[in-house]
């Protein structure tokens, strides 16, 4: 007996001929055991390997948005221009505008605009790439979208993460977004200059962002006030000189 | 966090397997996720939904095997379970962890007809 509509299959015949049944569809199981971000891992270790001949030290900077990343960038660059050659990508959903303010730096910069997506990912980042002029010895500032969650997942080919954590947001934020934190190399504390007008502890924060990240550097600064860059500069110089040797070698 | 890209990441594995492998529909699509990958389950499954709608995946089920969270203590060389990334290790309480399971984020394996 038919098991879709109860008939006896010799039965019934429409225009002389059994009516059809549907066969039940066999299905399989596919083994795949892929990363779901293998994709842009994979694109990531394409940017890393033209960074790496080129010379190029690349950094991914993120925070959340209001932290001064732009405004961190723009007095960085102003700083070390003309000791480094300096390129930006910088991150949005919208706006060419934090690459305007960049250009008029006068340094060469790309913008991305993700529309609604939270975060720069590897494919995006190399296509940016072409249209940026890379030397040995020089250093990319990859400005990713303001975002403490997302960035942090997803690998550019950048040599570091460097997050941005401003003193008027709360002490508590590495605790909160301990993924950001621990994914990162350095952290910076920017607005550093407004403490005397808050209540946040800085040792306190430091703490917290240790605990999720044992390894992480940590510079205090301003980027308007200039209190810190020193120490920033330096940091950045080590890594520039190192990541121009590697293609010498 | 970012369930949504996640899933459009899955969708264009999931069509590059069913391209090469001559698949019509997929029923149901197995997924690891660890304990420490920082994906919300909830947010997945509801992304998922939305993300495969009207693709070859649409109305797929969706089976997520957690794997709980293990790292090695860099103090007292044990391997312990954890639950948070930044959780220090239940037996010594040292904070060097090396994660050694439970940041998995994989397509585990695909039913299809």
């Amino acid at each position: 007996m038919c098991s879709d509509c109860g008939c006896g299959t010799d039965e019934i015949t429409i225009d002389g001929r059994l009516h059809a049944h549907a066969v039940p569809e066999a299905s399989r199981r596919l083994r795949v055991e892929v990363d779901l971000l293998a994709k842009n891992n994979a694109y990531a270790a394409r940017n890393r390997t033209r960074f790496a001949e080129q010379g190029v030290l690349a950094l991914n900077l993120m925070s959340s948005p209001g932290s001064g990343k732009t405004s961190l960038l723009a007095r960085s660059i102003a700083d070390l221009k003309n000791q480094y050659p300096i390129t930006v990508i910088e991150g949005d959903q919208q706006t060419a505008r934090d690459a305007e303010r960049i250009r008029a730096t006068g340094v060469a910069a790309v913008q991305i605009n993700t529309g609604k997506g939270c975060h720069l990912d590897a494919h995006m980042v190399g296509h940016a790439l072409d249209d940026l002029p890379l030397s040995a010895g020089s250093v990319l500032f990859i400005e990713n979208v303001g975002n403490l969650v997302c960035p942090a997942a997803f690998d550019l080919g950048e040599a570091h993460k460097v997050v941005i954590l401003s003193v008027t947001e709360g002490e508590d934020k590495p605790l909160k977004y301990p993924d950001m934190f621990h994914a990162a190399d350095l952290m910076l504390l920017n607005k550093i200059d407004l403490l005397p007008y808050l209540q946040f502890d800085v040792e306190q924060c430091i703490a917290y962002a240790r605990q999720v990240n044992p390894r992480l550097e940590v510079i205090q600064l301003s980027a308007t006030q200039g209190a810190g860059l020193a120490q920033w500069y330096q940091w950045l110089a080590q890594r520039i000189v190192h990541a121009s040797h590697s293609v010498e070698a | 966090m970012h369930e949504v890209s996640l899933c459009r990441g899955l969708l264009s594995l999931i069509e590059e397997h069913a391209a090469a492998q001559g698949v019509a529909r997929v029923k149901s699509v197995v997924l690891e996720v660890g304990a420490l990958a920082g994906v919300e389950l909830e947010a997945l499954r509801f992304a998922f939904d939305v993300v495969m709608k009207d693709t070859l995946a649409d109305g797929a089920a969706l089976e997520i095997n957690t794997v709980p969270g293990q790292a090695q203590c860099g103090g007292c060389g044990q391997t312990v379970a954890i639950e948070r990334r930044f959780d220090p290790c239940p037996l010594c309480g040292g904070q060097l962890l090396d994660i050694v399971a439970g940041d998995e984020l994989r397509l585990y394996e695909l039913e299809v007809v």
